[in-house]
Formats: structure tokens, C-alpha cells, sequence
């Protein structure tokens, strides 16, 4: 007997479910479609605010992910990071995570570095920015940051006195930043510093997290996180606010998240497709074995 | 006495902890009790390398059912760690330094470490992390089926929040009249993910997370007072 198309689809073979995916995928980042993101109220909430800090201010960027989950949060950071510089606002960057350290000299190269490293008044280290680096310990780190940073790491990355460096000057602890942004790939992460620096001692949070983590993460919004950005969306929100306001960052190239948004809408719809798709085999074989 | 003295300092630490967060001028103890904590962490952390080096030499003595992992996994600790610390390939960054061969960072790039991680570490762990993809999209196919009233809820209510994750939820309001006073329209799909997470989700989570909260604490309690000792290991 001629298999019919219902028998087919029961049997199809997992393989071109991933062919299509594949497709899906790869399609979009070949052929360079990208997309924009209408911004949501808890992506605007940290844009606002880093824009509205008077210049100089103090940010203390954690960048705590590595590369499993750097798709996400890696242009979060750079976005963060780029718009900090816009606003000539001096930045801390420290890690908790040992595996971090690579993320956070990529954010320093791609943005601090080659967009912002020279011209009229370039970012300089030391002055305008320090990497803190690596600080072991998890939530105990955050204690001893959000106390006294010196006694959580009495030098930076490169080996220098923080006592030396011009833009550690009058800081004693992450209690005299005016902002912390966390880029949050699981723990330790933005959970830890909303329960050891944010809440404890009123510092001001801000977090970008994976998508998956965003169900854990909302419930601290808005009271002990003022701002939230979730996945590869949020960081596409983010970079549509920025390129809005400062056009020599809309252009696709600058714009990693947005250029994500595409492969990522494509992959969404495969699997919608995909969900609808299985239902209809589901209720068809139903309907042949005469089952209501 | 060896379950004792350290049942005794962790009550006192513990407790010294928790007053320190009320009472500030017990501050300056509790910092030292966190440098402690890194010290002996970092001790731990040594302990933790011999236990695994020893765990997988007994493997491969012992000709164990996937012996040749554990000797992949020893061979690819002990090259990290090699190149780490002797830093390979780093080459001095200040010209205060050039004498000094190792006053370069470790993870420099061009070093040996930084290859590791650019080139091994970094695509191996994306990888695994991209696979997930196409994993859920399979199934997604086979799985995801409406086969009960709650299946068919979880159904409709993951397929209202995928679409509203994606530019796509903008579509839903392209047949709805345009708000006269220029603010954004009504996108159903949108509103709808957004109540999905504000209600029911966050609820949820805040459900989930103050239980555990409770129950950190219900845990924490009886490890201070000395009633329970299973993180010492044994049978207590």
C-alpha cells in the first residue's frame, strides 16, 4: 500500500527538522536581514538612565557570562558599554566569573578602545576606565565590593595600585557608583547583586540577562532592578534606542543584536510552523482512528 | 572533635555573618571573615584539582568503562593550567617591564591560554550551547501536542508568548485603527505576553522564589545550631 502523506509526516525523520532550522538560521545571517525592536519600558527604563547620569558619573559594569551564553549578552554589553562612553560616564568593569576575562577585554577592544581610544578627548585607562578583573569569592565578592573594593582586590587586571589610578580616586566600594550594570549569564549573576550590593546598601541596579533567565529576573523589577533587557531582544531594544538617538550608531554594522534579530525571527516562525504543524498530524491521526 | 571544631566555626562565622548585616560595628569582622573565606576557597579550589587529577588516573589505572575520556580530561587540565601559569607565548605589555618575560597577563592576547579559550574553550561551548535549537525545534514537533486541556493551554500559551517575543506580535495590530495622539497602537499579542508575564509568571516565580527563601533559611538555621551536619559528609 502507497504510503499516504499523513504516514509520512508520522515518520519524518528528525534530520530535516534540523535542515530547516539550519536553514532558518543561516539564510537570514547570510543574506544580512536584520530587524529593528520597538523598545519595551524596562529596556527604555536603563537606557534613560545612564542618559540622564551627569557626565563622569560612576558605572560599575559586571560582565558576568562566557561564551555559552556571549550570543546574547555579549551585545548587550558592547551597547551598555558604547552608550556609557557616549555619555562620558567613567566605568569600573569587574567579573565574577573566571571564564569572563576574554569578554571583558572583547567589550574593551571593539567599543572603549577602537570607537572611543582616540579623537579630541579619548577614553584612557586608568582615567577614564579600569578593568578590575576577575574577583574570586561569588556573592562574597559582591560583599566585599559593595564594603570596601580594596579589600576585594588591591590591584587591577594589569597589576597596578588601584591607589595609582586617577578614576579610582575618592572610590571606597561600589556604594560610591551611581549606577551598577550586570550582564547576567546565570550565577553568580544579577540575582546575587540585587541581594548583596543593590538591596543591602541602595545602589542603583540595572541588568541585561538571557532570555531564559528573564522569568527569574522579573519579579525584582522595578523596585530592586530599575531596568531590565532580556536576550537578544532587549539588546536589539537597546541598540534601536541608541542608533534613534545617536545615528552614527544605526548603521546594521554596529549593531550585532540587531543583526541577530533576523536569524532569530526566522528561527521563532520555523517553530510556530513547526508546533502548528505537529498538532495538525496529532488531530489527524486521531480523526483516523475514529478517537474524538 | 573533628565534627566539633568545625560545627563550632561555622555557627560562629555563620552567626557573626548575620549580626554583622544588623549591628555596623561588627563590620571590620565580617571582612575579615570574608577574606578568609577567599583564602580558604582558593585552598579548596587547590583540593579540588588534586581530587580530580586523582579521580581520573584511578580511572585509567583501573581501565574503567570510558577510561580514554578521563585521560583527555587530564590531558586538556593539565595543558590549561601548564600554559596558564607559565605563561606561554605572553610577551611583557609595559616598557617599564621588557626584562621581565612574565609580566605580561596570562590570558594576553597571542599567548597560549588565549588560543585555548579564543579557539577551543569559546566554540566548543557555543556549540553546545546552538545545539539547543535545534533540539527544541524537534521537539517542538514531536512533543508539544495538544493532547489534554492542559497541554492545550501550555500549547496556547507558549505560542502566544513566542510570537510576542518576536517583531512578528506587530502584525496582529496592522487591521487596528492607529491611536489619534501618536502613542504606540494596541498590539493584542503584545499586550497579551505582556499580562502573560506580568500575572501569571511573575506571580509564579515570586511563589517559587519566597518559598525557597524559607526554606534557605529553615536550612541555614539548623546547619548553624549544629543539627544538621551532612555537609561534613559521613552518615550524620
Amino acid at each position: 500500500m502507497t504510503p499516504t502523506l499523513l504516514d509520512k509526516l508520522n515518520s519524518l525523520d528528525r534530520r530535516w527538522i534540523f535542515l530547516a532550522m539550519a536553514f532558518a538560521v543561516a539564510l537570514p545571517i547570510l543574506l544580512e536581514i536584520g530587524s529593528d525592536e520597538t523598545p519595551s519600558l524596562p529596556t527604555k527604563k536603563l537606557f534613560d538612565r545612564i542618559e540622564e547620569l551627569p557626565a563622569g558619573s560612576r558605572i560599575l559594569m559586571a560582565i558576568d557570562y562566557d561564551p555559552n551564553s556571549a550570543a546574547e549578552l555579549a551585545p548587550m554589553s558592547l551597547a551598555f558599554t558604547r552608550h556609557c562612553c557616549l555619555r562620558r560616564h567613567k566605568i569600573y568593569f569587574v567579573t565574577l566569573w573566571g571564564t569572563a576575562l576574554p569578554m571583558i577585554d572583547v567589550t574593551i577592544k571593539e567599543v572603549v578602545q577602537a570607537e572611543f581610544g582616540s579623537g579630541d578627548k579619548p577614553f584612557r585607562y586608568g582615567e577614564d576606565y579600569v578593568n578590575l578583573g576577575y574577583l574570586p569569592g561569588e556573592v562574597v565578592a559582591i560583599s566585599q565590593l559593595s564594603s570596601d573594593i580594596r579589600k576585594a582586590r588591591s590591584q587591577d587586571v594589569r597589576g597596578a595600585s588601584l591607589d595609582s589610578l586617577p578614576v579610582m580616586k575618592d572610590v571606597v566600594s561600589a556604594q560610591d557608583m551611581q549606577l551598577i550594570v550586570n550582564a547576567s549569564g546565570g550565577f553568580p549573576g544579577a540575582k546575587e547583586w540585587v541581594q548583596y550590593a543593590s538591596t543591602p546598601h541602595k545602589i542603583p541596579l540595572a541588568a541585561g540577562c538571557t532570555g531564559v533567565q528573564s522569568t527569574q529576573m522579573f519579579p525584582y523589577y522595578p523596585d530592586q532592578l530599575l531596568g531590565l533587557v532580556t536576550g537578544i531582544r532587549g539588546a536589539n531594544e537597546y541598540e534601536s534606542m541608541l542608533g534613534a538617538k545617536y545615528p552614527q550608531f544605526a548603521v546594521m554594522s554596529k549593531r550585532p543584536a540587531s543583526r541577530r534579530g533576523g536569524p532569530q525571527r526566522w528561527a521563532h516562525r520555523l517553530m510556530i510552523a513547526l508546533i502548528v504543524l505537529g498538532n495538525g498530524i496529532h488531530l489527524a491521526n486521531r480523526y483516523r482512528r475514529g478517537t474524538p | 572533635m573533628s565534627k566539633t571544631v568545625p560545627v563550632v566555626i561555622a555557627a560562629l562565622v555563620g552567626f557573626l555573618m548575620i549580626f554583622a548585616y544588623f549591628v555596623p560595628p561588627l563590620l571590620s569582622w565580617r571582612q575579615t571573615a570574608e577574606e578568609w573565606f577567599t583564602i580558604v576557597a582558593t585552598i579548596a579550589m587547590l583540593l579540588g584539582g588534586a581530587n580530580l587529577c586523582v579521580h581520573h588516573l584511578q580511572k585509567i589505572s583501573d581501565r574503567d568503562a570510558g577510561w580514554g575520556f578521563s585521560a583527555v580530561t587530564l590531558a586538556a587540565f593539565a595543558i590549561t593550567v601548564g600554559v596558564g601559569l607559565l605563561k606561554v607565548g605572553v610577551v611583557p605589555e609595559s616598557a617599564k617591564h621588557l626584562d621581565h618575560a612574565w609580566s605580561g597577563q596570562f590570558q594576553q592576547e597571542g599567548g597560549a591560554f588565549w588560543w585555548i579559550y579564543q579557539y577551543l574553550f569559546s566554540p566548543v561551548v557555543a556549540t553546545m550551547f546552538a545545539l539547543l535549537a535545534f533540539y527544541v525545534a524537534s521537539a517542538a514537533f514531536r512533543a508539544f501536542r495538544a493532547k489534554n486541556l492542559e497541554a492545550m493551554l501550555l500549547l496556547v500559551t507558549a505560542l502566544i508568548v513566542l510570537v510576542g517575543q518576536t517583531k512578528d506580535r506587530e502584525i496582529t495590530s496592522l487591521f487596528l485603527p492607529t491611536p489619534s495622539d501618536g502613542s504606540l497602537p494596541w498590539m493584542p499579542i503584545a499586550d497579551l505576553t505582556e499580562f502573560i508575564r506580568k500575572t501569571f509568571v511573575t506571580a509564579g516565580q515570586r511563589a517559587i522564589m519566597i518559598g525557597v527563601a524559607l526554606g534557605v533559611v529553615a536550612t541555614s538555621l539548623r546547619i548553624l545550631l549544629g543539627l544538621d551536619r551532612s555537609y561534613l559528609g559521613g552518615d550524620e
